[in-house]
């Protein structure tokens, strides 16, 4: 009986999971094998003929100038949008975390920028800050003409886009702290500051781990909002890592691309275990 | 929290102002896409960009769905995500069950290769899965848009969860009631977790709809643009049209909007799921 039984779950759990792994075999997992593979080869202008060149091609990539530049913009862009992004969406949950009427109203408000896609909130975005029209156009420390400053009118964008996410994340973590903590701190003398700091933010902490993880990975994924507002320019200040792989599309571009896009998968994946490791140690998990 | 009965009016008041304020400095860049979208774009710049709307054109909208072809692209866009919600819905379903209710050698191993596949996001792989849509003669059309978005791990994880959730009994239950897999997984796994499963869809519809990097980079001629790609071009129009581009952004943003107000529930228990520990 339980031989028969086990058989037919074997034959019933590999049909269930074909459909995916097929997916995943087609989109993933080959595609991966000839990401590496493809930076062992240089292709020629067609993408007719290629030539092994094996290890080099990844050597000369991973060191040359415009994969470290792609690094230094990507990480630039990140300090930018996070930090910030985080600020603030953790200022609105707590302003908005009270029981007062028509808070409900408030909430959709902070929520609403989750409505916007990348590209939308570009569009938006450009309506403020393109440098020919836009209302902030004159404001220098925003200017998309300017190569020092184009990326921090970019990142603006994307700060404004993410706080729905933040606030909705970050609120759900503020109601999930039970009353008695609150009380018990206030019962033993701390004030609403102290109390924000040593005991709501610890408890909330699990929550900001994830919202740090997912907004850097966000950050280093950045290319709608380069596409739209500056693509890539001015003289390729805003190229972020995956701006030039997109660029690189092309087949005799592929080799370089493919390599610079294993650098990217390499990069992220080592800063998103950091930060486990990191952060982890100061997160507290209840129970 | 305060008890809002305890609270003194002034301290009210107070709140309702920092609220406000928060609530405009939010709203203000829509608001300005909105003034621009609305005035006419020559008398705007003359009249030096003001904050409210100059020589109102209420007919924008119209415009803009007309002069940037919205139909094909919102068309478009609408099947590329239905086609990927529902297989997504189908794929994860089965998956998270053969993961929670099928005990085969090998479950543990198959369960890490998929959830290893969240590691590896699409920016990675763009190149050679651009290819292989290339080698499809998939460009341009609705199959390469859709193609590497039929399956993902996040939904089996999410579905998984929710029948993780179901008790024991239950299926004790249902099994001496003669059900059997396909059964149960109709009329009581499925039914049991509607949430999680209507939670993952709403997701599921928000990132298809929303599709950026892979419609840019398998869609190489105009027609065949979705509604997201669709708005680099209205928006790099000229200053004499930008309110026909900006318009349309807003005309994109509107289903998302729709989603956030009727079904708020549902988007923030999805969008709230991976932050839960485990």
């Amino acid at each position: 009986m339980r031989g028969r039984r086990s058989w037919k779950d074997t034959a019933l759990g590999l049909a269930f999971l074909a459909p995916s792994a097929a997916v995943f075999v087609a989109f993933f997992f080959l595609p991966l094998y000839r990401l590496i593979r493809l930076g062992l080869f240089q292709q020629n202008r067609y993408g007719t003929k290629e030539t092994w060149v094996g290890f080099s091609q990844y050597t000369d990539t991973l060191t040359g100038q415009e994969f470290l530049d792609g690094v230094r913009i990507s990480a630039t862009y990140v300090l930018y949008t996070v930090p910030l992004g985080l600020v603030l969406g953790v200022l609105l949950a707590v302003a908005a975390n009270r029981r007062l009427r028509g808070m409900k109203v408030f909430q959709t408000i902070f929520a609403s920028t989750v409505a916007s896609s990348v590209a939308v909130a570009s569009v938006v975005f450009f309506v403020l800050i393109n440098p020919q029209v836009g209302y902030f156009s004159d404001v220098r420390f925003l200017s998309l003409a300017h190569p020092d400053s184009a990326l921090r009118g970019v990142a603006l964008s994307s700060v404004w886009q993410n706080l729905g996410l933040t606030f909705i994340i970050v609120l759900a973590a503020l109601q999930a702290v039970p009353e008695e903590i609150n009380e018990a701190a206030t019962l033993d003398g701390y004030g609403p500051v102290r109390r924000f700091f040593r005991v709501t933010l610890p408890l909330i902490s699990p929550s900001l781990l994830f919202l740090v993880v997912v907004l850097v990975i966000f950050g280093f994924q950045a290319f709608a909002q380069i596409d739209i507002l500056t693509g890539g320019g001015p003289a390729g200040a805003t190229e972020t890592l995956v701006y030039k792989i997109f660029d690189s599309r092309d087949p005799y571009r592929q080799g370089t691309g493919s390599v610079m896009a294993i650098g990217l998968f390499a990069l992220t994946t080592v800063v998103t275990a950091l930060q486990f490791r990191l952060l982890n140690r100061r997160v507290h998990y209840g129970n | 929290m305060d008890d809002p009965a305890l609270l003194p009016a002034w301290k009210k008041a107070l709140w309702y102002l920092v609220l406000g304020a928060l609530s405009l400095l939010v709203l203000f860049p829509v608001w300005m896409a909105l003034v621009r979208a609305l005035s006419t774009p020559a008398s705007y710049v003359r009249d030096g960009q003001p904050i409210h709307p100059v020589d109102v054109q209420w007919d924008i909208f119209g415009r803009a769905w007309t002069e940037g072809d919205l139909t094909r692209k919102v068309l478009l866009s609408l099947a590329v995500t239905v086609i990927v919600v529902v297989a997504q819905l189908i794929t994860s379903v089965l998956a998270a069950y053969a993961f929670s209710f099928l005990e085969f050698r090998g479950r543990t191993a198959c369960f890490a290769v998929f959830m290893g596949t969240m590691l590896l996001p699409l920016e990675v792989t763009l190149i050679p899965n651009v290819q292989t849509i290339r080698d499809l003669h998939w460009l341009n059309s609705i199959q390469g848009l859709a193609a590497p978005f039929l399956a993902t791990a996040f939904g089996a994880f999410l579905i998984r969860q929710g029948f993780m959730g179901i008790p024991r009994d239950l299926r004790d239950a249902a099994q001496l009631d003669g059900f059997g897999h396909l059964a149960f997984l109709r009329r009581v796994a499925i039914p049991v977790t509607r949430p999680v499963i209507a939670s993952f869809a709403v997701i599921s519809f928000l990132s298809a709809w929303n599709q950026y990097l892979w419609p840019r980079a398998v869609v190489t001629e105009g027609r065949w643009a979705t509604l997201q790609i669709g708005l680099k071009d209205l928006a790099a129009a000229k200053v004499e049209q930008s309110n026909i581009g900006v318009a349309a952004a807003l005309l994109a943003a509107v289903p998302v909007l729709a989603l956030l107000i009727f079904l708020q529930r549902h988007l923030i228990r999805g969008l709230t799921a991976g932050a839960v520990k485990g």
